[in-house]
């Protein structure tokens, strides 16, 4: 009896240690998860939504999210795919609201496609190059902007973010075969518009 | 077959030619979506990392947020202040001026009440001044009348 009631704190104590490195070695290793993963996921935010400070405020919420549900993941997926299927369903949650909420004045910060296409691709010397890119990538926003939000979502994940489908079917939820008729619609668009505009 | 379908005959030979100097439409359109995409991707990726980089003025923006909302609220507080206490002011003024119209009016009712006595009374006076004189004076054009009516009294 006494030996048990001396045993109790210390085991206690020893758990507590345990708990407490456990909890370090978890917040290091989410540090670095943040690290690795944060601008891929403010970049699909930004592509997405086009609108700066929401992207920025969304990646935060992506990260919060993701920081209270570390110790649920379990790692089936990848860190990127389960952040990435966070924040797609955050940026849902969003324009839910938003829709919601149509009797509030909303003001919209998004730029407008030209600005997009301001950013040119580094590699472009010349200036009838420069223009040409810039072509294209504005008719591919102009593209991007009709497509659905869904279709728009496998598109950007995969062409931004160059993932693989199975990929993108886990952090979109959809079945391998969906994912395949989003891109294979996406890319229709995307073509119409490329012949149009030439 | 598959020999002629790679050489061709020796008639066919330019337009094969032709169809390998300039590649086919569809394989065209294929290599200008690659290279939109392509294009496409490296601008978004550009423009986030200039974004993702920029310097962030957060702090300075709740700053001048809060100072903003502190004078908003400083100029709202004086103008409902301000408002109330004119409001009070107003009030109070219009009582006074009510109490000094509602005096004035009670003193020249008074005033008017004593006139209409001291004409009253002056009529009065004036009425009894009348019955005495026109009591003890007979007017001279009866004075032969009552002559002869004192003498059927004598006799």
């Amino acid at each position: 009896m006494a030996a048990g009631t001396a045993m109790e704190p210390m085991n206690r104590a020893t758990a507590e240690k345990i708990a407490a490195r456990e909890l370090e070695t978890a917040n290091e290793e989410f540090s670095r998860v943040v690290e690795r993963h944060r601008p891929q996921v403010f970049r699909f935010l930004l592509a997405s939504t086009r609108d700066l400070d929401l992207a920025e405020t969304l990646t935060q919420e992506c990260f919060l999210k993701a920081h209270r549900n570390w110790s649920s993941f379990r790692g089936e997926s990848s860190a990127m795919t389960w952040l990435m299927r966070i924040a797609i369903n955050l940026q849902k949650d969003h324009w839910r609201n938003r829709r919601m909420q149509f009797w509030r004045q909303t003001r919209t910060n998004a730029v407008d496609l030209d600005e997009a296409s301001e950013w040119l691709p580094s590699g472009e010397s010349s200036v009838e190059r420069q223009l040409l890119a810039r072509e294209r990538v504005a008719q591919v926003w102009e593209a991007v902007k009709g497509l659905s939000e869904r279709q728009r979502t496998v598109f950007l994940l995969r062409y931004v973010e160059e993932q693989e489908l199975g990929e993108i079917a886990r952090a979109t939820g959809l079945s391998e075969g969906t994912v395949k008729a989003h891109l294979s619609r996406a890319l229709t668009r995307v073509r119409a518009e490329l012949g149009g505009g030439r | 077959m598959r020999l002629e379908k790679r050489f061709g005959d020796r008639r066919g030979e330019p337009a094969e030619r032709d169809r390998q100097a300039e590649p086919d439409a569809s394989e065209t359109g294929e290599l200008a979506l690659e290279q939109a995409l392509k294009d496409f991707r490296m601008s978004v990726c550009a423009w986030s990392e200039a974004a993702y980089s920029r310097p962030r003025t957060a702090a300075r923006v709740v700053r001048q947020r809060s100072w903003r909302l502190a004078a908003g609220w400083a100029l709202g507080l004086a103008l409902v202040a301000g408002g109330v206490s004119g409001a009070v002011f107003e009030r109070h003024q219009r009582q006074q001026v009510a109490r000094a119209a509602a005096e004035q009016r009670l003193v020249q009712e008074r005033q008017r009440l004593i006139r209409e006595q001291q004409a009253r009374e002056e009529e009065e006076d004036l009425l009894a001044k009348v019955d005495r004189d026109v009591s003890r004076q007979v007017p001279s054009a009866m004075e032969p009348l009552a002559q002869l009516m004192a003498e059927d009294e004598g006799k």
